[in-house]
């Protein structure tokens, strides 16, 4: 894997980050790509305001940069992270595509190679699934078959993972699938503050890149810095300190395992919360650092089991922690069917807290 | 399904389509283009057929391996679009079959042979083969494996003309055997939508693959039956014949440069195979006999020469010079090295 580059900005420190609380994102006001002021440099942001922030930002910076998908534009984007973009850089550069998702990634991959910067929005990651062919056989592969002649520097975004109750064929998660893939990297952020940073950095990479947003996050909110910065790309973060177990947690998934975090400290077992943020490249550095000090993992994904991004971090710990480990390294997954309708069903096939406790204490013996 | 139900194929000059057909005025269209222009064009046609014939025989002799999609048969097309043309501003990308247009586009053939030799000294450096050529600088977008996957890519390059202002058109080459892909018709609604300058030529060479195109496409006029329905303007033609290659290019990138898209049908024929591991069992040797005496080299030869602007003689040196050309290349590509194992891992992902 190549080692990315780190960007030139500092890393400020990661901000502390509670448990959010759900605003009205029908109604919220972009206020001029402005949060909420707070103390010492600081803003109040929804996970939506950040990577509006983060786009309106670089689009400001880099003129080649475009966005383009469903309903992103009048529309302002059917999960309004694309809000008041096109009244700000006008329809040349923020495009309401036609329902075409093979046509219009195909078209970035064309627009990549001839000097421009695409965003293309997936209106949910499910809806890449026609453009599969165009990520794949176009997007990751053209730097490597034309010997480095043509970079694509491209992202592609949108909401990734289970929402409320759409079943089966609008729940999937794409980490593992995309991640296979050389010449893709693969971002999935859990908080506002790691969601601005790393679509930053994003834009201005020379490669396709598959951000992959939460729907169920949008509206979580944090204190983010108001002053520019950049999180770099490969670079987990840790959620939670612990000394018994870590939990290698993606995405919404991370809310989950704190949950599951706080009932476990009432049982006196303390786990360790470590967000990879990018599944690819990832930080396995990161991790194995901290299953050296607790022992113990459990990774926590919402991609299916057989092939998962669980099933990768485990062969690599036994790689490089085959004598600090104590357990197994455990997996709690999506359940390998496809996403059921029914609430009962739904809440047992996601990788909910309770899952996530019988995990831990399966790990720890307890 | 055997060879024998297939429907007849007709050359394009006599078929059913000549109701769609571009007609044109040879003598007419031959003093327009001029005796220079001409003869470079000839060349051109010459330098791709001789480029091929000798890359099927380096396949023989197992010099080339993997895939080999010859465009022998269907020179006029190309050279006709790429005359008017101005590689850099001007994009061009086309399927596996791309020998031909990395040669028009101004890529030299000793880099093209080597690439097909795996070397180092390769197009890309040994990591495409023979589907993808590539060029940066002339806008040559490659070079695509997957069929009807470069479509929406052309349509890519046409939307950065338009977006940069440049004033370049996007010339995106596809088979018949692509027209039912859907990225071909998501393609035409996105051009035609948003008006951008993109040029696509469906080269009807008759079959897609081993099927005959009667037998995989619903229409029988491509171009005529579905430019209206993307808002598209469209031309027909004999994709044998250089002066209606050469004329409808014209008109279709006048068109596109002032943000008309344009679909094209060029009713042309491969004399070869899908690839070269396809014998072609699927049609007659009467059939390919027919086609082979309306060679398109040989016509425009013919014709040259009837005009007093090439003689047997002043033609054979052309092609002298042309297989020297194709020597060399052979031998830089049989010295050249292959690649070190460094190259493994190099260009999976782009320095920032």
């Amino acid at each position: 894997m190549t080692t990315l580059a780190a960007p030139a900005l500092a890393v400020p420190p990661t901000p502390p980050f509670k448990a959010p609380r759900s605003i009205n994102n029908k109604t919220e006001p972009l206020n001029g790509f402005k949060g909420i002021p707070l103390e010492e440099g600081m803003q109040l942001v929804s996970t939506r305001m950040a990577l509006c922030q983060a786009l309106y930002e670089e689009m400001k910076r880099n003129e080649s940069i475009f966005i383009m998908g469903e309903e992103v534009a009048e529309y302002n984007g059917a999960y309004k992270v694309t809000k008041d973009l096109l009244k700000e850089f006008g329809a040349k550069r923020v495009i309401d595509t036609p329902i075409t998702e093979s046509g219009f990634a195909g078209l970035a991959v064309g627009a990549a190679m001839t000097g421009l910067h695409p965003v293309i929005e997936f209106m949910s990651w499910n809806f890449s699934f026609p453009a599969f062919d165009q990520i794949i056989s176009n997007a990751s592969k053209m730097c490597y078959m034309t010997g480095g002649m043509f970079p694509i520097p491209l992202l592609m975004r949108g909401p990734n993972g289970a929402g409320p109750r759409v079943s089966s064929q609008h729940s999937h998660a794409v980490e593992a699938l995309y991640s296979h893939f050389p010449g893709l990297i693969v971002i999935s952020p859990s908080t506002p503050f790691d969601a601005k940073g790393l679509m930053k950095t994003a834009l201005r990479e020379n490669n396709p890149i598959c951000f992959l947003e939460n729907e169920m996050l949008y509206n979580y909110e944090q204190a983010i810095p108001t002053a520019e910065y950049l999180l770099p790309i490969g670079k987990g973060d840790i959620k939670r300190s612990g000394k018994d177990c870590t939990i290698v947690a993606i995405s919404r998934c991370v809310h989950w395992a704190l949950e599951a975090a706080e009932a476990l400290a009432k049982e006196g077992i303390e786990c360790e919360i470590v967000d990879p943020r990018t599944i690819k490249p990832l930080d396995i550095d990161l991790i194995a650092t901290s299953v050296r000090k607790t022992s113990r993992c459990v990774v926590v994904e919402e991609c299916y089991r057989t092939g998962g991004v669980g099933a990768e971090i485990a062969a690599q710990l036994q790689d490089l922690c085959f004598d600090d480990l104590d357990a197994p390294v455990g997996r709690v997954t999506t359940t390998e069917n496809p996403m059921p309708y029914a609430a009962n069903l739904e809440n047992e096939t996601l990788p909910k807290p309770h899952r996530i406790i019988a995990a831990v204490k399966k790990a720890c013996y307890a | 399904m055997t060879a024998t139900s297939t429907p007849a194929a007709t050359p394009a000059a006599d078929s059913d389509s000549t109701d769609v057909l571009f007609q044109v005025d040879a003598a007419a269209v031959r003093a327009e283009i001029g005796k220079d222009r001409l003869i470079a064009m000839f060349k051109k046609m010459v330098l791709i057929r001789r480029f091929e014939e000798r890359a099927g025989d380096c396949y023989q002799q197992k010099l080339i391996a993997g895939f080999l999609h010859l465009y022998i048969g269907q020179e006029a097309v190309a050279t006709g679009f790429f005359d008017h043309l101005e590689p850099g501003r001007d994009a061009s990308v086309t399927s596996y079959r791309c020998h031909a247009q990395a040669l028009l586009a101004g890529l030299d053939p000793k880099e093209l042979m080597a690439e097909l030799f795996g070397k180092i000294t390769g197009n890309v450096r040994g990591k495409g083969g023979s589907m993808h050529f590539f060029s940066k600088e002339k806008s040559m977008l490659g070079g695509h494996g997957i069929v009807g996957g470069q479509i929406p890519v052309g349509t890519g390059a046409a939307f950065s003309a338009k977006y940069k202002g440049t004033g370049g058109v996007s010339v995106t080459f596809l088979g018949d055997g692509a027209s039912p892909q859907g990225t071909f018709h998501e393609s035409l609604n996105m051009a035609g939508l948003w008006s951008l300058p993109a040029i696509y030529i469906v080269e009807n060479n008759m079959y897609g693959m081993g099927t005959a195109c009667s037998r995989a496409v619903a229409v029988r006029d491509i171009a005529a039956a579905k430019a209206p329905g993307y808002n598209l303007a469209s031309f027909t033609f004999d994709g044998l014949d250089l002066y209606s290659s050469w004329k409808v290019a014209q008109q279709a990138v006048a068109m596109a440069r002032k943000g008309k898209p344009v679909l094209i049908e060029a009713k042309t024929y491969r004399y070869r195979g899908h690839s070269v591991s396809d014998p072609a069992t699927y049609r007659t040797k009467d059939e390919l006999a027919r086609y082979q005496a309306l060679d398109p080299i040989e016509r425009i030869k013919n014709d040259l020469i009837a005009a007093g602007w090439l003689t047997a003689e002043s033609a054979e040196a052309i092609d002298e010079e042309v297989r020297e050309r194709i020597m060399a290349a052979v031998k830089f590509s049989e010295e050249s090295s292959e690649p070190p194992l460094s190259e493994l891992a190099r260009d999976v992902y782009a320095e920032r």
